[in-house]
C-alpha cells in the first residue's frame, strides 16, 4: 500500500511495521509529529514524558525488560537525554531501542544548531540517516534489527526537512516482535565501574563489527557515473545535489553514518579527481574522509551553517545561480510571527513590559514573541528550564551589586515547568531568592502544536490521566509566596506583578488561561465557558484614532488611514478584553453593544 | 526543468490554509500516479507568518523536496505581498496566481507603516500573473474559509490537471459537512482562470 507521508509520519510507520511494543517522546519541532503518530497506532503503548531524558530513560527501561522502543525529540532535546544515553551505551539493549534525533539545520524553530551525529560518534551508538519519507520508514524499521542484532542503542537522525516533507511511502503490515524473556544480567545493567571497564571493552569490539556493517550495509552505495567528480553526502542533502548534478557526477551516498564506512570511502574516493562532500551542518563526514588521507572540497566550498539546498549548491560550486525574476523588494514588508488574537501572554507581557529595572528571564515557549516590539519583555533565554534557575543566578547577583536594585521576572510556560523548570524552582525556594517567578499556564504544550502535558489531564492517546495541581506542586517545592491571576485582567495582573515586586522573598506567579487554539476539553468548558466566544467592535463616536490600543500587539486590530480610526478583524478578534482594558477612551466594546 | 519535475509553490499567511490546499493537491498527483515530494516547514516561525508549500511532481523520479529560486512553473498565492515575497522562485517566463488580498503584516498593524500600494501592477510588470478574487468568490459560496480550495480549483487549471478524480479528493480529505461546499468552491477556482497562459 503506498501512502503520501511526511518523515515523521514515516517513521513512526517504520516502527510500527518493526513491531516496536513501548515509545516515549517529548514535544519539540520538528520531531513532535513521530510521537503523535505513533500514539494513533493501537498496538503501540505511546506516551508523552515530561522531558526528554525521562522518555529515554523509559525507553531504556523498556528495552531492558525485552521490548521493542522508541524515544524521539528534537536534537537540543537530546543534550537533555544524554546522560542515560551515554551509559545505555555501555550496556547495550534487551528489546531493540532506538533513539530518534530531529536536528534543525537553519534553526526554523530552535535557538541552535547543533549537530547531533556528533553524539552518535561520542557515545559510540550506531547511526541511520534517511534522505526522504520512504528511507524514514525503511531505516526505522530496520534500526530495530540493528540494535538487537549489534546490542547497541541506535540513533536516527533526521533534519528538518527530512521529518516535514512529504513523499510516497511503500507500506508493509506490522510485523510483531515477541517481546523477549528478561533475564537478571547483572554484569551487563549494573554499571559499577568494575563492570563498566569490561563494557568499555565490549563498546570497542562492537563498533569494529559496526564499521564492517557499515561498509558492506545496503544503506552506504555508490553510483559510478562516467567523470571524475565524486559527491559524498547523507541525508536530504543527497536528493538536493542529484537535483543539482544528475548524472554529471558519480556518487557515495552514506546512509549508515557511525560508524562510517572507512573502506567504502577509500574506494570511492581514490577512483575520484575531484570530490565534494555535501552535508548539513557539521564536517562529520569529512572530517573522517580527511582522516583517511583524502582532501574533499567541503567547507572549503559550502556554508558552514543553513540549509545545502539546490541554490546553494549550485551557487557554491557552480558560483551562480538559475536567471530569477527582478522585483522591487521595498514592496514586500517583513511578516514576523506573532502572539495569536486571543493569546492569554498577550496581557501579561503587555503589562510586564511596562515595568522598570527588572531583568525578564525568557524560557522554551510562544513567549519567547514577547521578546520583540511592542512588548521588548525578554532579556535572554537560553534552553527549556533555564528561566528560573538563570533568573536565580542574575538574581543572586544583581543583590549582591549594592544600589542597582534591579529585579528578575523569569517566566516559562506550563510544559516547559514540567519539563525542567521544576528542579529550577526547587534552585530559587532553596537558596532563598527574591526573583519573582512565573508560570503562563495555557492548559497545553502550545507551541509545538497542542500536546496533551502532565497538567493538561490527558494523555498521548487523549484519554484521561492524572494532572498536576501547578500551585500544589509549587508549594511543595517550598514556595510560600503563590497567586494565580487571569492574564487578560490587566488590573489583576499589575496588582500581582506589584505584590511579588514588594517581597523580599521567593514567589511564583500562575496565570491561568486556556491557549486560543486548544482543542477545549470538557474539563475546560467548565472551567472557562465564556473563552473565546465574543468579539469587540470599534464605537467609531468614541476612537480618536491614537492607536494606544496597537501597544498591545494584536493581529486583529489595524489602523485605518482612510476612517482614521482602529478596525477589527472580525474572523480573527475572540474577545479576550485586552484591547477594551487598554483604550483610553473606552471606545473598544463588546460588539453587541457597539451596534447597540 | 530537468527530468521533467514540475514545480508549483503555494505561498501565504499562516492560517489560510494552504497545508490543506497541498494536501489535496499532492493526494491527487499521487492518485494520477506521478512520483510527488512536497516540503513544508511548520512551527513557530508560523505564527501568523510567512507560509509556503512547495510541491514536485515528475512522471519520473523526484529529487529533491524543495524548488529552487528560478524555477517554479507556477506561483500560487493566496495573499497579494507573499506572492511578490516568493516570487524570485518563479521561473522566468512561469505564471503566478495570485489572490487580490491583503493581510497586514506586523509593521502595518502597529501603524507604523502602511500596506505597499502598487504590488498588483510590480506583479503584472514583472511576470506573467493573474490576479483574481479568491476572497469574493469564496464570501458569495458564503465561508471565506473555502478561499484555499478555490485556489485549488485555479492551480489545476493552469497546471492541466483536470483529468485527475479531484471531487473524489476532496470529498476524502474534509469532513463530510463541509465536502458540497468545497467541491463547488474547487470549480469556481477552475472558473476564475479562463485562459491557459501559453508559459505552461
Amino acid at each position: 500500500m503506498k501512502q503520501l507521508m511526511t518523515g515523521d509520519e514515516a517513521v513512526a510507520r517504520g516502527a510500527y511495521e518493526a513491531g516496536v511494543h513501548f515509545a516515549s517522546a517529548y514535544p519539540g519541532t520538528p520531531s513532535t509529529e513521530i510521537m503523535e503518530n505513533l500514539a494513533s497506532y493501537p498496538e503501540i503503548k505511546a506516551e508523552w514524558a515530561p522531558n526528554e531524558k525521562v522518555a529515554a530513560e523509559a525507553a531504556i527501561g523498556a528495552s531492558i525488560a525485552g521490548g521493542r522502543s522508541m524515544a524521539s525529540m528534537k536534537h537540543v532535546g537530546v543534550n537533555v537525554a544524554a546522560d542515560p544515553i551515554f551509559t545505555f551505551a555501555y550496556t547495550g539493549v534487551n528489546g531493540g531501542m532506538v533513539l530518534v534525533s530531529a536536528d534543525e539545520p537553519g534553526m526554523h524553530s530552535s535557538q541552535n544548531e547543533q549537530d547531533n551525529r556528533n553524539y552518535a560518534k561520542a557515545a559510540r551508538i550506531a547511526m541511520l540517516e534517511p534522505s526522504d519519507s520512504q528511507e524514514c520508514k525503511d531505516m526505522a524499521r530496520a534500526a530495530f534489527d540493528l540494535s538487537e542484532r549489534f546490542d547497541t542503542p541506535v540513533m536516527l537522525r533526521l533534519t528538518t526537512r527530512v521529518c516535514h516533507s512529504k513523499g510516497i511511502v511503500e507500506c508493509a503490515p506490522r510485523k510483531e516482535a515477541p517481546i523477549k524473556p528478561y533475564v537478571k544480567n547483572v554484569d551487563k545493567y549494573v554499571t559499577v565501574p568494575a563492570h563498566s571497564r569490561v563494557l568499555r571493552y565490549a563498546v570497542e569490539k562492537r563498533t569494529e563489527a559496526l564499521r564492517e556493517y557499515s561498509n558492506n550495509c545496503e544503506w552506504n552505495r555508490t553510483e559510478y557515473n562516467p567523470g571524475t567528480t565524486g559527491v559524498i553526502a547523507s541525508g536530504v542533502a543527497c536528493c538536493y545535489a542529484k537535483e543539482v548534478f544528475g548524472d554529471s557526477v558519480s556518487y557515495l551516498k552514506l546512509g549508515f553514518t557511525w560508524p562510517l564506512p572507512d573502506r567504502l570511502i577509500t574506494e570511492f574516493c581514490e577512483k575520484m579527481e575531484t570530490v565534494y562532500i555535501i552535508e548539513e551542518n557539521d564536517p562529520y563526514i569529512e572530517d573522517e574522509v580527511r582522516r583517511l588521507g583524502f582532501h574533499p572540497h567541503g567547507r572549503d566550498t559550502f556554508p558552514f551553517t543553513g540549509e545545502l539546498m539546490p541554490d546553494v549548491i549550485r551557487q557554491s560550486v557552480y558560483g551562480s545561480h538559475r536567471e530569477t525574476i527582478e522585483y522591487d523588494k521595498a514592496k514586500v514588508l517583513p511578516r514576523p510571527p506573532m502572539l495569536c488574537a486571543g493569546c492569554p501572554h498577550r496581557g501579561f507581557f503587555y503589562e510586564l513590559g511596562k515595568l522598570k529595572n527588572v531583568m525578564f528571564a525568557g524560557d522554551i515557549g510562544c513567549y519567547t514573541l514577547a521578546s520583540a516590539p511592542p512588548y521588548n519583555a525578554l532579556d535572554f533565554n537560553i534552553c527549556m528550564g533555564a528561566s528560573l534557575s538563570a533568573g536565580h543566578g542574575a538574581q543572586t547577583v544583581f543583590d549582591l551589586n549594592k544600589g542597582c536594585g534591579t529585579r528578575v521576572v523569569a517566566v516559562l510556560g506550563d510544559s516547559t515547568f514540567f519539563h525542567t523548570g521544576i528542579p529550577s524552582l526547587i534552585e530559587v525556594a532553596y537558596n532563598n531568592s527574591n526573583s519573582i517567578n512565573v508560570i503562563l499556564d495555557n492548559r497545553i504544550t502550545g507551541m509545538t502544536g497542542h500536546q496533551e502535558n502532565p497538567g493538561s489531564g490527558y494523555n498521548a492517546k487523549g484519554e484521561p490521566a492524572a494532572a498536576i495541581d501547578l500551585e500544589t506542586m509549587v508549594r511543595a517545592c517550598g514556595i510560600k509566596n503563590v497567586r494565580v491571576v487571569n492574564p487578560n485582567d490587566l488590573a489583576a495582573v499589575r496588582e500581582t506583578l506589584s505584590w511579588a515586586l514588594s517581597l523580599d522573598a521567593p514567589s511564583v506567579i500562575i496565570t491561568r488561561w486556556p491557549c486560543v487554539l486548544k482543542r477545549f476539553s470538557k474539563e475546560d468548558r467548565e472551567e472557562f465557558p465564556d473563552a473565546f466566544k465574543t468579539r469587540v467592535a470599534i464605537d467609531p463616536a468614541r476612537c480618536i484614532g491614537c492607536k494606544i490600543c496597537l501597544k498591545c500587539g494584536c493581529p486583529a486590530l489595524s489602523y485605518s488611514p482612510a476612517a482614521k480610526q482602529v478596525v477589527v478583524d472580525r474572523n480573527q478578534c475572540v474577545g479576550c478584553g485586552v484591547c477594551s482594558q487598554i483604550c483610553p477612551k473606552s471606545a473598544i466594546v463588546e460588539e453587541e453593544k457597539a451596534h447597540a | 526543468m530537468l527530468n521533467n519535475t514540475s514545480s508549483i509553490l503555494l505561498v501565504g499567511v499562516g492560517g489560510q490554509g494552504t497545508i490543506l490546499a497541498s494536501k489535496l493537491l499532492t493526494t491527487g498527483l499521487m492518485a494520477a500516479g506521478f512520483d510527488v515530494k512536497m516540503s513544508e516547514i511548520h512551527g513557530m516561525s508560523q505564527r501568523g507568518g510567512s507560509v509556503s508549500s512547495q510541491v514536485r511532481y515528475s512522471r519520473g523520479k523526484v529529487e529533491s523536496p524543495v524548488i529552487e529560486k528560478g524555477s517554479a512553473d507556477l506561483l500560487v498565492s493566496f495573499e497579494k505581498m507573499e506572492a511578490l515575497r516568493w516570487l524570485e522562485y518563479l521561473k522566468v517566463g512561469g505564471c503566478a496566481v495570485v489572490n487580490d488580498y491583503e493581510i497586514p503584516p506586523m509593521p502595518v498593524l502597529s501603524g507604523k507603516t502602511e500596506y505597499p500600494a502598487g504590488i498588483g501592477e510590480e506583479l503584472c510588470a514583472r511576470a506573467d500573473t493573474i490576479l483574481v478574487d479568491a476572497a469574493g468568490e469564496a464570501e458569495k459560496l458564503g465561508n471565506a474559509k473555502v478561499m484555499n480550495v478555490l485556489l485549488l480549483g485555479a492551480t489545476v487549471r493552469l497546471m492541466g490537471l483536470e483529468e485527475i478524480a479531484w471531487e473524489t479528493i476532496i470529498r476524502g480529505n474534509v469532513k463530510p459537512a463541509f465536502a458540497g461546499l468545497n467541491v463547488q468552491a474547487f470549480e469556481a477556482g477552475k472558473a476564475l482562470v479562463q485562459k491557459t497562459p501559453a508559459t505552461l
